[in-house]
């Protein structure tokens, strides 16, 4: 038996084992300020904007203010639910701005299509912008992890395919005189809110269900601490990682078409940048870009404060440029914070 | 006996680490131009000897002499300055970078302090590889290079440095007879040249061909230093184990009861990537398996390939008799196969999520309704899983990460049970588990076989394997050595094996065990009877 041998129990080791992995009281218990800064950080930051420009800034808390900073933050909001999914298996995906316009310049096609019923248009609209933008993502998602090639490098490509096909689709001109039924709802409002919000806002909702509820999402957050690990519990992590791209590209679909109607028209050259807009938004809002970390709740009050700081600041009167490089310092300020988290969370 | 003074010598020197005293005390004195093995069973201090003389570590305690003055290396570069240096097992080439500028790198030719002199570069490199006898183009990258070529590289390097001191760690690991023989060749040509030689190895018949002296390390002391001719592979093993260990067979279970029933699984010829050799074996329900066998011989290498986590060279699976495809880890746990990787942290769990998460992960569709999550569902089977584990957790949300070893490691094993795995293949289960919870997992995986489970044990501690197999199978190179039932079991004999060491009873004089490294490889059976005579 193993009590008469005492190599059994009390053999050195040879390497020094940290003393932390070894003990077992190492329930460590996070103060409450602590957990409330690493849950909460992102929201309590958000309030103190909106307090600071409603006091700062005129006009801030006007009504007319109110809707025209939920507009602003739709599109955004939209194309950031989609990359969550995306960062959290730590992926990226850079081809979002430019899927978005090839999804518009599709759609609108579709929708100035001759002879078609207005309301069989639209639908029809709506269904092939969806469809172009899950298959870019899908085409992202399946190179990506069928070479096991760096997402960033893939949907880099894409943005460039994706830019060259919305602007090849009618030959770079833009598309105008969509039906009013169709412009209407760019404009249309529930209670005050604007409607594009309301189908964002839906859009996070089903989102965090699906994330925090179901297997998928489950998978989702485990590759994106350790695929290895998930791969040697015998799962097939390849369906996973394809499916988020094509979540995101159906985010970017559904952006796309209220894009368009906001803004009554459809221009190759849309979505410009966007890309930047939604990952910061998705890290503002304290998603870790390694993966496996964050919710979109986070990434709903990140696309906020984007949102909120960009408007008190012009109505402060702060021009355009300057503007540029605060909300620039503000996503540095969270990936610095993030780090300090991540070390917080992870300290072995 | 020499006249001169030693080139290094160590007094008293101690090292300490929070539990454990890994080095205690230990004198040593090498002879210049001296070739000197240094062995030990795995945490017998080796690997802490060896930082310590390279800077790794600082002593706590005792002093080290190098060439008549004090030596006290604070960083691995003060090793190098005073023409120390250790090839280790895992290289530290730059692949992408030439063989030549490997050799030189930080101390490349340079014109104008800038541009790399390239042609002076690589004559330089041709006389050093022409020295080991690597033939290659010195501006071939480190990357198509070999292994065996890639260790001769890391002499070279050392060489490189006039060194006067060289470290091996289990050079021969691996290479191939013939590159081991070119190896040997090299280091007496050392040797020859002034250069002292430290060297590390389980293989016994190595250290006969090759050494002058050798010192026994156990449990971080100095059991002995001996001049080669004057010991025996018998006495090393005896002295390296430092009992006769007779095994009490009432270990609390029948060990006739095992092999009635068919074998849960039966792997047949199976050759892990890289191998040439087929490997053999049956698990049967309700038996608790040891694979035994040194650093390099396959033992996590065979786990992989049958698990699917790694691709193989051939071989078949049948399972419950019949044939079962393992082209991935998917297949094998659809069969009720599963592994415990021996790194739980990087492979066997996700660290920052909870307790519950990692315990369901293997088997979602059971806590789950077309893909809904039952969370009152998955807390009561998560609370089952910590109760009958016997887990210490503050709660079932608790991350991973926070929990000590043995903790984590029940995790894992929860994880398995959870998807009701059948045959359990753990590889080191209890590396890095204090002495409490390594009983307890113990206990664990006995429970386990007597409800039946088949369970396959890699460890690389023998001790362990004799206090919890049915039966241990040793893995030498890459080919089965031997298989020792439970009746026979001795650490002695077990470690001979492995150490590719015919037999501990008989005794063969130093020079004559100088055969390939691979004696005895394909015996099934254990050759003589388990009386031992020494």
């Amino acid at each position: 038996m193993m009590e008469n041998d005492p190599a059994t129990s009390s053999r050195p080791v040879e390497a020094p084992v940290p003393s932390s992995a070894t003990g077992a009281a190492r329930n460590k218990r996070y103060t409450l300020v602590q957990r409330v800064l690493r849950e909460a950080g992102i929201g309590i930051a958000l309030l103190l904007m909106i307090l600071a420009f409603s006091t700062l800034a005129p006009h801030f808390t006007d009504e007319s203010n109110i809707t025209n900073i939920l507009t602003q933050v739709t599109i955004n909001l939209i194309m950031a639910t989609g990359m969550t999914f995306v960062i959290l298996v730590g992926g990226i995906d850079l081809s979002v701005g430019s899927v978005l316009a090839f999804s518009a310049m599709v759609g609108g096609l579709v929708l100035k299509t001759e002879g078609l019923p207005v309301p069989v248009a639209i639908i029809l609209a709506v269904l092939s912008s969806v469809l172009v933008g899950m298959g870019c993502g899908f085409i992202n998602g399946f190179i990506a992890s069928f070479w096991n090639v760096p997402s960033f490098i893939v949907t880099l490509g894409m943005l460039n395919v994706a830019r060259g096909a919305a602007l090849e689709v009618t030959n770079a001109r833009t598309l105008f005189e969509f039906p009013n039924e169709f412009n209407a709802f760019g404009t249309a409002s529930v209670l005050g809110v604007p409607a594009i919000f309301l189908v964002a806002l839906a859009l996070v909702i089903v989102g965090w269900v699906i994330l925090s509820r179901t297997v998928f999402g489950r998978m989702i957050y485990a590759i994106g601490n350790n695929e290895e690990a998930v791969r040697l519990s015998g799962h097939n992590t390849f369906y996973y990682k394809v499916a988020v791209f094509v979540i995101s590209g159906l985010t970017v679909g559904i952006g796309a078409i209220i894009y368009m109607a906001r803004l009554t028209i459809a221009s190759p050259i849309l979505g410009n940048g966007f890309e930047l807009n939604a990952i910061a938004a998705v890290i503002i809002g304290g998603t870790s870009l390694s993966g496996g970390r964050g919710s979109l709740i986070g990434t709903f009050l990140g696309a906020c404060l984007i949102g909120v700081l960009a408007d008190g600041l012009i109505l402060m009167g702060v021009g355009d440029f300057v503007r540029q490089m605060i909300t620039g310092g503000v996503i540095i300020l969270a990936v610095i914070v993030d780090t300090y988290r991540a070390r917080f969370a992870l300290r072995v | 006996m020499e006249t001169e003074p030693p080139i290094l010598e160590l007094r008293g020197l101690t090292k300490r680490f929070p539990g454990v005293v890994a080095l205690d005390s230990v004198d040593l004195a090498l002879a210049t131009g001296e070739i000197h093995a240094l062995v030990g069973e795995n945490g017998a201090g080796k690997s802490t000897l060896i930082k310590l003389l390279c800077g790794g570590y600082r002593p706590d305690d005792g002093e080290m002499w190098f060439s008549g003055a004090p030596y006290h290396p604070a960083t691995p570069l003060d090793a190098l300055k005073a023409g120390i240096r250790v090839v280790y097992q895992e290289f530290s080439l730059l692949p992408f970078l030439s063989v030549a500028e490997n050799l030189f790198f930080d101390r490349l030719p340079r014109r104008y302090g800038v541009f790399v002199e390239n042609r002076t570069l690589n004559q330089r490199a041709r006389v050093l590889l022409e020295r080991v006898g690597l033939e290659v183009d010195p501006e071939t990258p480190v990357e198509h290079l070999g292994i065996a070529q890639r260790q001769l590289l890391e002499i070279a390097k050392a060489l490189a440095f006039e060194s006067r001191l060289l470290i091996l760690d289990e050079p021969t690991a691996t290479l191939t007879p013939r590159e081991i023989g070119r190896l040997f060749e090299i280091i007496r040509e050392l040797r020859a040249s002034g250069v002292t030689v430290i060297y590390v190895s389980h293989h016994l018949s190595e250290i006969f061909e090759l050494c002058d002296g050798v010192t026994v390390l156990r449990n971080g002391r100095r059991v002995a230093s001996l001049p080669i001719s004057e010991t025996n592979g018998s006495e090393i093993v005896h002295l390296m184990v430092g009992r006769e260990l007779e095994v009490a067979l009432a270990a609390g279970r029948k060990a006739t009861t095992v092999r009635l029933g068919p074998p849960a699984i039966e792997v047949k010829d199976l050759r892990f990537r890289g191998s040439q050799h087929g490997i053999s074996f049956e698990l049967h329900y309700g038996e608790i398996l040891g694979l035994a066998g040194l650093v390099g011989s396959g033992r996590t290498e065979t786990l992989r390939a049958i698990f699917g986590a790694d691709t193989r060279d051939g071989g078949e699976v049948y399972r419950n008799g019949k044939r079962i495809v393992l082209r991935n880890p998917r297949n094998a746990v659809k069969h009720g196969i599963c592994l415990l990787t021996e790194n739980r942290k990087e492979e066997g769990l996700v660290l920052p999520m909870p307790v519950r998460v990692n315990i369901t992960l293997t088997d979602l569709a059971r806590i789950s309704e077309v893909g809904w999550l039952d969370g009152r569902n998955e807390r009561e089977v998560a609370n089952k899983s910590v109760a009958d584990l016997d887990m210490r957790v503050a709660s079932l949300e608790q991350a991973v990460v926070d929990l000590s070893g043995g903790n984590q490691q029940k995790v894992v094993i929860a994880k398995w049970l959870f998807r009701n795995a059948e045959i359990l293949m753990l590889d080191e289960p209890t590396r890095g588990i204090d002495v409490g919870a390594k009983a307890e997992i113990h206990d664990l995986l006995r429970r386990l076989a007597e409800a039946g489970k088949a369970i396959l044990v890699v460890s690389s501690e023998i001790p362990e394997l004799v206090a919890l197999c049915d039966r241990i199978l040793v893995l030498l190179r890459g080919r089965l050595a031997g298989e020792v039932g439970r009746e026979e079991f001795n650490e002695a004999r077990i470690l001979a094996l492995a150490c590719g060491e015919p037999a501990p009873a008989g005794i063969r004089r130093g020079g004559s065990v100088a055969g390939g490294p691979s004696g005895n490889a394909g015996d099934r059976g254990v050759p003589g009877s388990s009386g031992q005579s020494a």
